[in-house]
């Protein structure tokens, strides 16, 4: 779950991290009111789980009140990158003479948390990465005894800090490390952390992403949660539960297990077709589930064949074609043609329920994938 | 022979009263493997499916002189049940739970450096030597005995080539399941260096996905250290950056890593043929026996 930037500088605000003035505003108005108190030079920036956000246009410094109004009136409303932005932070503008990074993530490889400062902040740290990767000190953290003061001070010094800030620093990583631990944090990071010509630090920008697997734990995180959708689609699959992807194709893919169902999808594009989403109904299906990850695939407008592939563990074979069935037996006409193929448990059972007149049917995946791209081609032209 | 589990195998279910705990524990008995307990706090002394429950795993190891544990630990407790038996005499342990917490696994992973117990998962489907034990949620009847070695992220998709395998007359040696988070207990290289020291298996099928480098390494290890033949399959080569494809480790980075590309380059570098299609894996490996 990410956190928007002024949700995630809240967090930080209340652990003690220093952060710009600012004020939440849905409305010009209200932006309007919002530079009053906060001052000028003042950013406006978009509210919205994307990145890139200046580069896009959803951030802009205003340095009088017209200019305020102006770049209220573009940003609230406009579309960035699919999301429609309907709030901006207003902050104080920082004047600074130096840009740094810190953050903390999980290296996935090591299994290991690791802390990260870097003396170029302000930009993309991922093309830093890449471009000069020893632009980047990192400490390596055991997750069984968090990060002792020593390795955020060594972090600090390693990435070659000015000595003057490098106390206040390795302060705010220390922070930022206990925060990611606390909140069950994938990743937080500040970018820029800005330092003034007084010498003082200042978060300038805010991320914080939170496991969703441990949101069990943090109810207070879990309010915060918004949920965007790029489409309707994405929306609708949030609440039947499904994992679904929308992808720009036009074969619709129903499956159980990820990896099969991406298989599906890389099967599709082998075969000359192009799949229009990825959607897993997951383990243990019933006939309900069925029901409704159809209904999602028919109401994508680019789908013009459906390919339903399932190979049951703890999926029923019999489960699956009963829902199949059941979405289907409701329509004059099927929507759009639907080719099965089941394997597995129950498969069997499944293939005698299944009703014929109204899917076709293969019994190999590869077979079952081809056929369905041969399909949406016919429909297609 | 086969890899890690087999006849001789004493499994206790962890979490046997529950749902998926009970449901899973009947089929593993019937499909001939030994579970001999079950351990779940405040339980003890009561029986499922005839098989006596604990209430630590220390306790049902001891009493049972089992050796091996199956975590259906809801995700909450999961980390707990697993330091439990990594802590207890159990030499294996298989975590099925999915929606384990990352950071706790990354607290499980360290304390997993310091004991000899090995971890499978979580979030996977389990291992099974056919004919001999099963220990997880594998559909038993897909598998025959032979001499291919398996191992995947994935569960379905483990399926989908065991049955091809299988319906070509192939049989395997043990599958490993080895599950799709980002952090996990037993990775492939761990997996590939258990079949490389079995004498029966004469072939191995990896099966990997997008997202992490774990395939990367395996493809070192392959060119490395490995005699024995590879064939691999890579899922996701259609995934768009930046989406996680349902596994919790399944996604490419927006920085491009982890991509299905990197890992078949990887692994044809080490001379593993990476199909395009499920049924192609089956090929290579008929070409190979």
């Amino acid at each position: 779950m990410k956190l928007h930037e002024y949700q995630a500088k809240d967090v930080f605000a209340d652990a003690g991290i220093p952060v710009p003035e600012s004020r939440l505003a849905t409305t010009v108005d209200e932006v309007l009111d919002a530079v009053e108190e906060v001052g000028f030079p003042a950013a406006i920036k978009a509210q919205v789980h994307v990145g890139g956000r200046g580069k896009a246009g959803g951030i802009k410094i205003a340095t009088d009140e017209e200019e305020a109004r102006e770049y209220a009136d573009d940003i609230l409303g406009m579309d960035l990158k699919g999301f429609t932005v309907d709030k901006v932070l207003v902050e104080a503008g920082v004047d600074f003479v130096d840009e740094l990074y810190v953050g903390v993530t999980m290296d996935r490889g090591e299994g290991e948390p690791v802390a990260m400062v870097s003396e170029q902040g302000g930009v993309d740290i991922e093309a830093v990465a890449e471009r000069d990767p020893d632009a980047i000190a990192r400490e390596h953290v055991d997750p069984a005894f968090g990060m002792h003061p020593y390795q955020a001070r060594k972090a600090v010094y390693d990435a070659g800090i000015d000595r003057d800030v490098a106390g206040d620093v390795a302060s705010v990583l220390t922070t930022l490390y206990d925060l990611w631990e606390e909140k069950d944090a994938s990743d937080v990071e500040i970018n820029p952390l800005m330092v003034t010509a007084e010498g003082e630090i200042v978060a300038a920008d805010a991320v914080m992403n939170v496991d969703d697997d441990a949101l069990f734990r943090h109810p207070d995180l879990t309010e915060l949660r918004e949920e965007t959708y790029e489409d309707e689609l994405e929306r609708k699959a949030g609440e039947y539960g499904f994992d679904y992807v929308r992808l720009s194709g036009n074969v619709g893919i129903i499956g159980n297990g990820a990896g099969l169902v991406m298989t599906t999808l890389d099967l599709v594009d082998y075969y000359g077709g192009s799949p229009a989403n990825f959607l897993d109904i997951g383990g243990g299906a019933k006939a309900e589930r069925v029901t409704n990850a159809l209904d999602m695939v028919f109401s994508d407008e680019n789908v013009d064949a459906v390919v339903f592939n399932i190979f049951g563990g703890i999926t029923r074979g019999d489960e699956v074609a009963k829902g199949i069935n059941e979405a289907l037996e409701q329509f004059d006409e099927i929507p759009k043609p639907v080719v099965v193929r089941l394997a597995g448990t129950n498969a069997g059972e499944g293939m005698e329920i299944l009703n014929t007149d109204l899917v076709e049917v293969e019994s190999t995946l590869e077979d079952a994938v081809q056929r369905a791209v041969a399909r949406a081609e016919e429909v297609a032209t | 022979m086969s890899v890690l589990v087999g006849d001789d195998t004493r499994v206790v279910v962890q979490g046997i009263t529950g749902g998926e705990g009970g449901f899973h524990a009947e089929q593993m008995i019937e499909y001939g493997t030994n579970v001999v307990a079950g351990a779940v706090p405040g339980k003890g002394g009561q029986e499922v499916h005839g098989v006596p429950v604990y209430d630590t795993v220390h306790e049902a190891a001891r009493r049972e002189d089992a050796d091996a544990s199956v975590v259906f630990v809801p995700p909450a407790f999961a980390a707990d049940a697993m330091f439990e038996a990594l802590d207890s005499p159990i030499d294996l342990v298989v975590a099925i739970t999915e929606g384990v917490p990352t950071q706790d696994m990354a607290k499980v992973k360290k304390r997993l450096s310091e004991v000899d117990t090995r971890l499978i998962g979580p979030n996977c489907p389990g291992i099974i030597t056919p004919g001999e034990a099963k220990l997880g949620i594998l559909p038993g009847n897909i598998f025959s005995s032979g001499n291919v070695g398996l191992v995947s992220r994935s569960g379905t998709l483990t399926y989908q080539v065991v049955d091809n395998l299988t319906s070509r007359g192939i049989g395997q040696t043990t599958a490993i399941g080895i599950g799709g988070d980002p952090i996990i207990g037993t990775t492939f290289v761990d997996a590939l260096e258990l079949f490389e020291a079995d004498e029966e298996t004469e072939a191995i099928v990896m099966c990997g996905e997008i997202g992490g480098e774990d395939e990367e390494e395996a493809a070192n290890y392959i060119a490395q250290y490995m005699d024995t033949p590879v064939a691999g399959f890579i899922a996701g080569r259609t995934a768009p950056p930046g989406k996680r494809m349902g596994h919790a480790g399944a996604i490419v980075s927006g920085s491009g890593t982890g991509t299905a590309e990197s890992k078949i380059d990887a692994l044809n570098d080490a001379g593993v043929p990476v199909g395009d299609t499920p049924e192609q894996v089956t090929d290579y490996v008929e070409e190979y026996l």
